[in-house]
């Protein structure tokens, strides 16, 4: 480019000091180039272009030149001076650069050092559990209501068509707690289905309602601890028969167990709050001590249900022959044992803290209904 | 409930397979838990000969033995057994066959070098008797190749069902047969209740004492008198029946009477009738009475409880268990076979009460067929006079055969609408026929009679899984049900979302989610507050699962200190779960708890090592509340906390008079009990105190962006050592509502400079102009007025 700008001087009027300007530019130009650091190039600016630098000087003497030479020679200075203030500003960011480069150089640490301390929460598998159920019966359109883990009698026996003699009342081994001081008599509940009676008596029908909890029964060995936990189901509208709840449980077991196609078997079975009765069975394989669920040859047996009895409705101020429906519970840490692969119901409780790192979830990955990858 | 392939058969007359019973019993609601098939486990083992036994070169005990077998030629088998000889039957089991008595599957094998394939089996390796002084040594003209199982009458499969409560019928093994015939899998055999006539009076008389006789707990009682019986031994048949159940032979009288529990769902009792003192009173207890029962274990009764006395005092407990001194034994020459019926609701509540589990409670209880007493009765006898001898008096009846049957209007449309299927009248009617109930027409529905030994059949809906029962469960649709409503008013209730947001806030700040039992350590409740008797279970599992928790920290740090003893420390652990203040509804609050133990941070390269704090548990406390919506700076910290926490180092967070939780270092007496190995912070908030707040539509409050700069302005303020910081922040930031939008503390401190008993306690106010900016004069105005209200708050200078 400087060259360039001397060509043109050169050509506009040979017979100016096209001569000394050149010299003048490579002068300039070695000093600058010469600038090994920021503090020498500044030097080298003022001693070029500062109030009394060389090329400001001859700028000065512009003035007193006669037309015709300023015509080429002004020009000419203009061009050299913006080149050089352009190789100015390129040698200063090269010596920025490498002054950078130098000072990167020596603050290099050891990247390999551990990341600060921090603890990786999660969350138990049982929550997670309720937490997929709930998802999947809202989905259904279902709602949930709850209830109090100490339950009087009666709501969770005798309106449950349990009377007082009743072998079930025994079967269930039941927790008993003092009565009070009006003899009313207290348990803590052996199944969720008190939560139906309570969900009865203060709503009206159409109910569709899910209840999750803990429950209790006096048993504990290797398949059985004495507080476990419970989902009931619950629907009572006019219509509703055995074939929408054969219909709702496969439902729900295929998108539990994400799978496509799930056999269910139901077989009939005994509970004092439903008639018909029945018990569940889904398709499973078990090879080589593995349970897989949804295909195969066997039958696992998952949850009991029926349509709810009449004496329970009437017993919640239903009118048996106008309402109908039906109820359902399952064992929530059943579910999570065989959709999760855990092998001991007892580690569920132990705080392990091995455990509930293994099983746990992350906070941040709530459920959802859609399938899983992979 | 076990028994027999072969006894079903004696009273179903069907051609169905193993498979095909097992599977109609299952479809039937007679759940098959298990089929013990000997048979098929003992296929392998048959009958071999013996042709040489020649004494081992290597071994003294050791024979080795060629043996003729049936399928695999001949054989050479090392043999060890004193009677291994030449030309002797044994039982031979082939390589790869399964020695249940052994529980090893045979293989090829050497012998101290010699080849030996298989091996010739005892009863014990058989598990066929305990006999193991030699091999199985059987008649020489057993045919090689005949199966052990036949030999051993093995043959029979054994099934096991579970019985639902409901089905007291099926009790019995005549039930199950009735069952399956009416499902279409044979024919149920009459039984010959043909009477057996007396020949003399019974020297024993019934009385049923009871005051109230419309309401009495023994409607019936048959008796009958039976001399010159022999109680000796029972014949194989029914010591093999009884074995192969599991019930334990023991004479003729008493297998008897066991026999018709299986067979019929007919508890009976024999006495010996020379024990026996005057006539038989049933009637029910004064109290106090006292009987040594059969089970060698003395019962004292309660008054109104049934039981059946003579002159000498009780001698039954009516329905549930006989007396010991007037059982039959080897010497009884004379019997009285009793054969009644009692009622299953005081047989239930009075075996429970006295907590005997029996074979006959378990029948009355659920409830026998009282029309099968009289029969009952004379079938009993034949069975006793073949298997004893004797001659029976004439039948003693007292009472009456009570009617349990009921009448249902049935209206068939009934079972359409509750299961969904159109199952034909015709076809319903069969089916409740064949079940043994006796159907009519009455107008449009129809009028279903009950059978006797039905007493779980109510109504309507009873009628109906009876004959979706036979019909068969794989007949039901599988429907959508369809929902009604676009949105779903409480997917979620409040209570579930303060529990999930808790959850998920504290999993994210790194402590583990557990699940602990709701019941502890009586003793451990008491440290933590609950001294209720109310809340102690009348019978817990074990002492240390006594008491419904009051706290759920005890569980957590006993869990973190468990953790700890296994090489884990530093637990960092919650749980959102329920604690008990009382038995009520509105007494089992959900509660979030955490403990954080021992170390805060480990020592690395970065920090140093750091012991939890009460400043730990806080931010969890405060987490849990900004995430349900609620403002940590709109609460209030006290010192309004349990003795269970230290008193210095814990606080309450209020709003108001609300206590919605507490947090802090826990009280070095409660450590003690814990018996903790470490420092412990721990925080419990009760979610449910926060007031549900109203919802105000999805909308968010429009947001105005400030266009003013925020300013900050620091202050060190000398005040007392025993002010809360918080006080001059809360006074700082309260100076002046509008320009103040917050303060935060950034430096406390003691110690040279600062007076004895006083801090320095320094903050940094940020103030937000509005509207217009402020000059140096307005914020010097404004730091003036800061100063003065600190000062009159909480008596701090300006340092």
């Amino acid at each position: 480019m400087l060259n360039k700008a001397l060509e043109k001087t050169r050509r506009l009027s040979p017979n100016t000091t096209m001569s000394n300007f050149a010299e003048l530019k490579t002068e300039l130009t070695a000093q600058i180039q010469a600038a090994n650091d920021l503090e020498k190039l500044e030097q080298a600016r003022v001693h070029v272009l500062g109030k009394k630098g060389k090329l400001t000087e001859q700028m000065k003497t512009l003035g007193s030149m006669d037309a015709e030479t300023r015509k080429t020679a002004g020009p000419a200075l203009n061009a050299i001076k913006e080149e050089i203030t352009a190789l100015i500003k390129t040698q200063e960011d090269g010596l920025k650069r490498q002054a950078m480069a130098e000072k990167l150089s020596k603050e290099t640490i050891d990247i390999t050092l551990p990341i600060r301390q921090e603890k990786k929460g999660a969350i138990h598998p049982i929550s997670r559990t309720i937490e997929e159920m709930l998802t999947i019966f809202a989905d259904m359109g279902f709602e949930v209501r709850e209830g109090p883990d100490i339950e009087d009698e009666w709501h969770n026996f005798d309106a449950l068509n349990i009377p007082e003699h009743h072998p079930a009342r025994e079967m269930q081994d039941t927790f008993f707690m003092p009565s009070d001081e009006n003899g009313k008599k207290y348990v803590l509940r052996t199944q969720t289905s008190g939560v139906q009676i309570r969900t009865m008596m203060n709503e009206k029908p159409p109910i569709r309602v899910v209840v999750p909890g803990r429950v209790y029964r006096s048993d504990y060995d290797m398949t059985h601890t004495p507080m476990f936990h419970q989902m009931e189901g619950l629907v009572i509208d006019k219509a509703t028969h055995m074939g929408h709840l054969k219909g709702t449980l496969k439902a729900f077991c295929e998108a539990f167990f994400e799978v496509d196609e799930l056999p269910i078997r139901f077989r009939p079975s005994f509970f004092p709050f439903t008639e018909p009765s029945a018990e569940v069975d889904i398709g499973c394989s078990r090879k080589d001590g593995g349970l897989k669920i949804g295909a195969g040859d066997d039958w696992l047996e998952i949850l009991g249900c029926g349509m709810v009895h009449p004496n329970v409705l009437r017993n919640c101020g239903i009118d048996p022959d106008e309402y109908q429906g039906f109820a359902f519970g399952m064992g929530v840490d059943r579910l999570a044992m065989l959709k999760f692969g855990i092998p001991d119901l007892r580690t569920m409780f132990e705080s392990d803290t091995r455990w509930l790192s293994h099983y746990g979830f992350d906070p941040l990955d709530p459920p959802s209904t859609s399938k899983k990858k992979s | 409930m076990k028994f027999t392939l072969s006894w079903l058969k004696q009273y179903l007359d069907t051609n169905a397979s193993l498979e095909e019973i097992s599977e109609k019993l299952t479809a039937l609601g007679l759940e098959v838990d298990g089929i013990e098939d000997k048979a098929a486990d003992f296929e392998p083992f048959k009958v071999a000969y013996v042709k040489s036994a020649e004494q081992h070169p290597n071994a003294d005990r050791l024979r080795v033995c060629q043996v003729e077998t049936a399928d695999h030629g001949i054989v050479q088998v090392v043999c060890g057994a004193p009677n291994a000889r030449a030309g002797m039957k044994a039982v031979f089991a082939p390589s790869g066959s399964y020695i249940p008595g052994l529980d090893v599957t045979l293989k090829k094998s050497e012998i101290r070098g010699v080849e030996s394939n298989g091996m010739l089996v005892s009863e014990k390796e058989m598990q066929l008797s305990d006999e193991h002084n030699g091999i199985i040594d059987l008649p020489e003209d057993t045919k090689i190749g005949t199966k052990l199982a036949d030999l051993f009458g093995l043959n029979d499969p054994i099934i096991e069902i579970s019985l639902t409560p409901d089905r007291a019928d099926c009790a019995g093994i005549y039930g199950i047969a009735r069952d399956l015939a009416a499902a279409g899998l044979g024919t149920l055999k009459p039984l010959d209740t043909t009477p057996v006539k007396g020949s003399f009076d019974s020297a024993i008389g019934v009385k049923l004492d009871f005051v109230d006789k419309d309401n009495t707990p023994c409607p019936l009682f048959l008796a009958r008198y039976i001399k010159d019986v022999k109680n000796t031994e029972s014949p194989k048949w029914l010591v093999d029946a009884l074995e192969s159940i599991g019930v334990k032979p023991i004479s003729p009288l008493v297998d008897m009477t066991n026999f018709f529990s299986y067979a019929y769902c007919r508890p009976l009792h024999v006495f010996d009738a020379d024990k026996l003192q005057g006539d038989l009173r049933v009637h029910l207890a004064d109290g106090g009475e006292t009987l040594m029962a059969l089970n060698n274990k003395k019962y004292t009764f309660e008054k109104g409880m049934t039981v059946i006395s003579d002159d000498s005092g009780v001698l039954e407990i009516s329905a549930i268990m006989g007396g010991k001194d007037t059982g039959c034994s080897k010497e009884t020459k004379n019997a009285l076979l009793i054969c009644a019926y009692f009622d299953p609701v005081r047989t239930a509540l009075t075996g429970r009460k006295l907590q005997i589990n029996s074979d006959a409670r378990y029948r009355f209880e659920r409830g026998i067929d009282p029309a099968f007493t009289v029969p009952a009765m004379e079938m009993a006898t034949k069975m006793l006079i073949e298997l004893c001898g004797g001659e029976p008096s004439h039948v003693v009846t007292a009472g009456a055969v009570p009617d349990i049957t009921r009448e249902i209007e049935f209206d068939m449309a009934k079972t359409k609408k509750l299961i969904g299927l159109d199952i034909p009248e015709m076809t319903q009617v069969e089916i409740l026929e064949k079940l043994g109930f006796t159907v009519s027409k009455k107008g449009a529905h129809y009028l279903v009679k009950t059978p006797s030994w039905r007493g779980d059949v109510e109504g309507q809906a009873d009628l109906v899984e009876e004959v979706i029962r036979v019909y068969g469960y794989d007949h039901l649709e599988t429907l959508t049900l369809e929902k009604t409503t676009a949105t779903n008013k409480e997917a979620e209730t409040h209570k579930t979302w303060l529990g999930r947001k808790a959850r998920s806030v504290l999993a994210a700040r790194g402590l583990l989610e557990c699940v602990s039992w709701s019941f502890m350590d009586e003793k451990m409740a008491a440290v933590f507050g609950s001294n209720d008797n109310a809340l102690t279970l009348l019978n817990p599992i074990s002492e240390d699962l006594k008491h419904m928790r009051p706290s759920i920290l005890p569980n957590l740090c006993q869990a973190a200190q468990r953790n700890a003893d296994r090489g884990y420390a530093n637990a960092a652990l919650f749980e959102v779960g329920p604690v008990f203040q009382g038995v009520k509804e509105d007494q089992q609050p959900l509660c979030a708890a955490g403990i954080r133990f021992q170390k805060a941070k480990d020592k690395n390269w970065n920090e140093q090592a750091r012991a939890v704090d009460v400043f730990d548990v806080k931010a969890d406390l405060f987490a849990v509340l900004e995430t349900l919506g609620f403002s940590p700076d709109n609460v209030q910290i006290t010192r309004n906390v349990p003795d269970y926490y230290h008193p210095g180092q814990s606080g309450a967070v209020q709003l108001g008079k609300n206590v919605i939780g507490y947090f802090g270092v826990l009280h070095p007496l409660t450590v003690e009990a814990l018996d903790l190995d470490g420092d412990v912070v721990g925080f419990e908030i009760f979610v449910e105190n926060l007031p549900e707040k109203k919802y105000k539509g999805a909308s968010k409050p429009l947001l105005t962006l400030n266009p003013l700069m925020p300013l900050h302005r620091d202050f060190a303020f000398i005040v007392d050592e025993t002010t809360d910081a918080n006080a001059v922040l809360v006074a700082a930031r309260f100076t002046d509502r509008k320009l103040i939008a917050g303060a935060s503390l950034f430096d406390v401190y003691q110690g040279k400079g600062v007076e004895e008993g006083k801090k320095s306690i320094a903050i940094s106010v940020t103030i937000q102009p509005e509207g217009e900016a402020l000059t140096d004069k307005d914020i010097e105005a404004l730091s003036q007025k800061i100063i003065a209200e600190v000062g009159k708050k909480t008596g701090g200078v300006l340092r």
